[in-house]
């Protein structure tokens, strides 16, 4: 298939999302959403698979097959009351996946020689930290839940600071890959500070506001997508990346309305003097 | 700024936009089914996973790619297929209630 033909699977299927993702929102026509979606999955990837430039097919499909049987077993497999870490642990995959598409583009106009201009630092940067974010604070999410961490909040002595102290470092070495963007070592710093910056996020945060920190982590699981669609610059990417970004934010807001919280007592709820206390206690 | 950047950033405020509006009065119970299925969407990584991993020669990219096409494919297919459970579950509830 041509570039144009492509470019317009990508439209039908950005088109379906949006359309899925409407319906997904009322009752009578959840379930009809769902499928749309899934159909406009089916066309994005079968449209890339038919790009000239992907010539890597057996070791690609064998990949794919992989992903899909592992998703497929473990979201049959798993209990009703287990839904929400299971969500939490897709999407911390699907982080990772961004993530990783940062690093291995990154990888690849290094060792091509190319010259690596600010945009593609900026976006490159962007995109490991908002992908590792989403990875460990969804693996965290997913352990609190399911019990493998205690689902309280954990403070520590000293915690903001130290918090601080890690973004403080993680700009530094940011401003240092301007300068220097072969400097692998400073790259694999900031990939690993932001996978750190995932587990504290979710760390002083109590088990019973998981689902919400889930519903943002999955804003952020669709703002990766979008990252990684301008590091590519792949439009399909952008858009459905943009689209579960900006309705997850809004998920996320009804979430708490629904709880009567505030976005902010939950996510800060365990530092500031907040009446609220998750209701895992706020005894840690 | 390169002109493709900023077609990018036109495309993913629109896009945001869209994002912003075609969600509205979700009724509590459809909370999970719906972030589900957004999660699912955002598998969408995958395509870019898929073209990073195109090339023949066998690199560090390659390599990277080949791994996120896992994760990303998980994260759809689980994604959708959770989601229908829920939903399923959902439409049952519904009939016995009625």
């Amino acid at each position: 298939m041509n570039n144009t033909g492509i470019e317009l699977a990508y439209l039908s299927a950005c088109a379906l999302f949006i359309v899925g993702l409407k319906q997904l929102g009322s009752p009578a026509s959840a379930r009809q959403g769902n499928i749309i979606a899934s159909v406009g999955m089916l066309i994005a990837i079968v449209a890339t698979l038919l790009n000239q430039s992907v010539l890597n097919y057996q070791m690609i499909l064998v990949a794919i097959i992989i992903g899909s049987l592992i998703g497929t077993i473990t979201a049959q497999k798993v209990a009703m009351t287990e839904m929400p870490q299971m969500v939490g642990i897709f999407n911390g995959l699907g982080g990772a996946a961004s993530s990783l598409i940062a690093v291995g583009e990154y990888w690849r106009l290094l060792v091509t020689g190319q010259t690596i201009n600010f945009d593609a630092i900026f976006i490159a940067i962007l995109g490991i930290l908002i992908g590792g974010v989403t990875f460990t604070g969804s693996l965290l999410a997913f352990a609190k839940l399911q019990g493998l961490v205690s689902g309280s909040p954990v403070t520590f002595p000293l915690q903001q600071p130290f918090n601080l102290l890690l973004v403080g470092l993680f700009l530094a070495g940011s401003v240092y890959l301007f300068f220097d963007p072969a400097s692998t070592d400073v790259f694999i710093s900031l990939n690993i500070l932001s996978l750190i910056f995932g587990a504290l996020f979710v760390l002083p945060i109590g088990g019973g506001d998981m689902p919400v920190v889930i519903s943002l982590l999955n804003s952020f699981s669709g703002l990766a997508a979008s990252a990684a669609g301008f590091i590519l610059m792949n439009n399909m990417l952008i858009i459905a990346g943009a689209l579960v970004g900006a309705s997850g934010i809004i998920l996320t807001q009804i979430m708490c309305k629904a709880m009567n919280r505030s976005l902010l007592s939950v996510l800060f709820g365990a530092f500031g003097g907040e009446s609220t206390v998750a209701a895992g206690g706020g005894d840690g | 700024m390169s002109p493709e950047l900023l077609t990018g950033l036109v495309v993913f405020v629109l896009a945001s936009f869209v994002g912003f509006e075609v969600i509205n009065k979700v009724p509590p119970t459809l909370h999970t089914p719906l972030m589900s299925g957004a999660n699912a969407i955002s598998g969408i990584a995958v395509v870019g996973a898929l073209l990073i991993a195109g090339t023949k020669e066998w690199n560090l990219t390659v390599i990277l790619g080949l791994i996120a096409v896992i994760l990303a494919m998980i994260n759809v297919v689980g994604g959708f297929v959770v989601t229908d459970r829920m939903l399923q579950m959902f439409k049952k509830k519904e009939a016995k209630s009625s």
